[in-house]
């Protein structure tokens, strides 16, 4: 799992304990730390050739990164990565970010459990 | 270690958890042995440990027996007296009220400057600027890396040009006004300085504030550009300045917040800041300048959060430490470095996604203990605050709840209220011991930048925010309406911000190359850059920068160049 932080904030603090819970939950994980642009992010996740990406996004800009990723993974050929992301998205914008193809938003006030069970369950859950 | 309290008979009841060394009075001990006991057998207590936000335990009881130690006249002394405990004036809110200075930004500098209009027009007293993403990074609007993070978080300020539409109609030598910026902040505050010649405001009398407070950007918030030497050296050239030329603006807001945000308990927060204070002093020192010429004009900067009494106690504690270290580490003679000011933020992260209205109280609760714990200077967040900058209906209630606090409560009508209180003090003396512990342990490693560069701060705080997360998760810690008292409700109507502002940015920026002399802008950014491999306080030769139409961007990037990047090693 790749853990990352997209675009120019460097508010961490929901991305450090998503890592370390999923880690302390047995997986394996890897954070990208900050200012990531959606290419380094593509390359790492192929890199590393995970399975999920987490994106922690809390600075608006989630409408521009989003579906740049989404395109980057579609040229290289990662369809089957599931892309989740947390942190300030407008329920307004839900729909947007679901259409582009990311499987799982989560707000301010989710569990970490939430995380590790919705992961878990993905296959299930793959709409 | 915790007891339980089941009560089932009626002999002694165990011992309190967060009990040291006291000694009850015999009076005391019979209410023990009798009232309270027999309470105890009746019901036990909800939980098996009370304890504050931070994990720091707390008695059933306080009373004569916990200040054994504590002398009234030396500890608590009196207002605007050393050490400060009750507050750095003698008459405190019944002189003065706090600054409500509301923290705005966003969009374009129109736009803002709308805001900034609006919140004084409804009887704030003080401007405090949000700048974006972009500008807090030293980037101009068009800068590739600003893609979809233009006016999102903050104005958008990328040239003097900018910064003259953000204060369009807003007098400065009237105002004070209290500017976020961190990496950039020297041009931001050279534009500032030079929005206010065109205004014919002297800078003598100019009073505001830069955050400019480096240090706490790689511990917290993470918005460094420059490794830490050369942005240091950066702080102490603005603060060389003020001494020269704004006596009476603050070079910094030494922060806490931030600090808080990222998931310190508030003894962390606490001694990271004042230690981040000490570091500067001694910095500033080291650059040849006299304490007592240039500490007047540090300032500070806390969180307020949710539980009451720790914050108030967090205060007080804070004016203790500072005007002790002053003393004993610095010779300082001048009451004007010993009196610790601050501003403050009631906290964003307590704030919840879930039932926002919700926040209207925590925020009100929160300003309350910034009020009675003796704050300068006061911003309370508004409802919205979990989902997105805030609307003028959200910004309006937070204003309006400073001014209940201010006329309708009563708790301005005397100085320091719970000074003499058994719980308030004690829990002062817990939170100033634990500040200290936390002071000299980055002493011995050397210093603030040194324990930074081995990511101590960092972890401390990194294991702070987990160790809560566990508590949450397992509702050790309730959050109303996100693990406990959860309902369904409808979505709120919130700020939009769209890439128009964008758009808008490239347009003047494209215009104001066109327009202005770019050799004039290259020979000052050259001159920048050859002073910056130098020891020469970069101030002027930023200001001429900014003068002549340089962008942020330009003029960070020549620092740049000189500086290098900084990109920190990652502790999760």
């Amino acid at each position: 799992m790749l853990i990352a932080k997209p675009g120019l904030d460097g508010h961490d603090r929901g991305a450090k304990i998503i890592a370390r819970a999923l880690r302390d939950a047995g997986m394996e994980v890897i954070y990208t730390g900050l200012r990531q642009t959606p290419e380094m992010i593509a390359s790492a996740a192929l890199q590393e050739d995970v399975d999920v990406i987490g994106l922690s996004i809390l600075s608006g800009a989630h409408k521009t990164i989003c579906p740049q990723l989404m395109g980057l993974l579609r040229e290289k050929g990662m369809t089957d990565v599931t892309v989740l992301v947390g942190g300030i998205i407008p329920e307004a914008d839900i729909p947007e970010l679901k259409k582009a193809g990311i499987a799982g938003i989560f707000p301010p006030g989710t569990s970490t459990q939430d995380i590790v069970t919705f992961i878990q369950n993905r296959d299930a859950t793959a709409s | 270690m915790a007891q339980q309290d089941k009560g089932t008979t009626q002999t002694a009841p165990p011992p309190d958890t967060a009990a040291s060394g006291r000694k009850p009075s015999p009076r005391e001990r019979q209410w023990e042995e009798k009232t309270l006991a027999a309470t105890l057998a009746k019901s036990p207590q909800r939980m098996q440990e009370f304890t504050t936000l931070s994990g720091h335990p707390i008695r059933r009881l306080y009373t004569q027996a916990d200040l054994a130690e504590w002398d009234a006249e030396r500890d608590l002394s009196y207002p605007g007296e050393p050490p400060y405990t009750r507050g750095i004036h003698a008459t405190m809110h019944r002189g003065r009220l706090w600054t409500m200075r509301q923290f705005a930004g966003f969009g374009t500098a129109e736009d803002t400057n709308q805001r900034f209009r609006y919140l004084l027009s409804q009887g704030q007293t003080g401007l405090s600027t949000a700048f974006d993403l972009p500008t807090l990074m030293g980037y101009d609007s068009d800068h590739a890396l600003s893609e979809g993070e233009v006016g999102k978080c903050g104005v958008a300020i990328s040239s003097l040009a900018d910064m003259e539409v953000l204060f369009d109609k807003i007098p400065l030598g009237d105002v004070t006004t209290s500017m976020t910026i961190n990496s950039p902040a020297a041009v931001i505050w050279a534009m500032y300085l030079a929005v206010a010649k065109k205004q014919c405001a002297g800078w003598k009398k100019l009073s505001g504030t830069i955050q400019n407070d480096i240090l706490k950007e790689y511990i917290a918030q993470k918005e460094y550009i420059y490794p830490p030497e050369p942005s240091m050296r950066l702080v102490i050239d603005t603060f060389e300045f003020g001494v020269k030329n704004t006596p009476k603006f603050n070079t910094i807001s030494i922060s806490g917040y931030h600090i808080r945000e990222a998931g310190s308990t508030a003894i962390q927060e606490l001694a990271f800041t004042l230690r981040d204070g000490l570091e500067y002093v001694e910095w500033g020192m080291r650059r040849g300048m006299d304490v007592d010429a240039f500490v007047p004009q540090l300032s500070f900067f806390f969180n307020a959060h949710s539980d009451f009494f720790e914050e108030i106690a967090k205060y007080r504690a804070a004016r203790r430490i500072w005007h002790k270290a002053m003393v004993e580490r610095y010779k300082s003679k001048n009451p004007r470095t010993w009196a610790l000011r601050f501003h403050t933020q009631t906290a964003g992260c307590s704030l919840t996604a879930q039932q926002p209205y919700n926040n209207v109280v925590r925020t009100a609760l929160q300003a309350l203990a910034a009020v009675l714990g003796g704050t300068q200077s006061l911003h309370t967040n508004s409802l919205d605050e979990a989902w997105a900058l805030p609307t003028e209906f959200a910004a309006t209630i937070a204003l309006r709840t400073q001014q209940i606090i201010a006329h309708e409560t009563g708790a301005t009508n005397t100085v320091d209220p719970l000074g003499g209180s058994y719980f308030v003090e004690t829990l002062t003396n817990e939170v100033e011991r634990g500040a200290w512990d936390y002071i000299e342990r980055i002493d011995a490693m050397g210093g603030m930048v040194a324990a930074i560069e081995r990511g101590y701060p960092q972890r401390e705080i990194a294991e702070a925010s987990y160790r809560y997360q566990l508590a949450l998760d397992k509702k050790e810690k309730i959050m109303v309406g996100v693990n406990d008292f959860v309902s369904k409700e409808k979505p709120l109507e919130i700020l939009q911000i769209d890439e128009t502002v964008a758009h808008r940015q490239a347009e003047r920026l494209s215009k104001l190359r066109a327009e202005r002399s770019n050799d004039e802008v290259q020979r000052r950014l050259s001159a920048l850059r050859t002073a910056a491999t130098g020891k020469d306080n970069l101030m002027p030769f930023i200001y001429d920068a900014v003068k002549a139409y340089a962008t942020l961007g330009e003029i960070c990037d020549a620092m740049r160049d000189v500086f290098g990047t900084y990109e920190e090693v990652a502790i999760t």
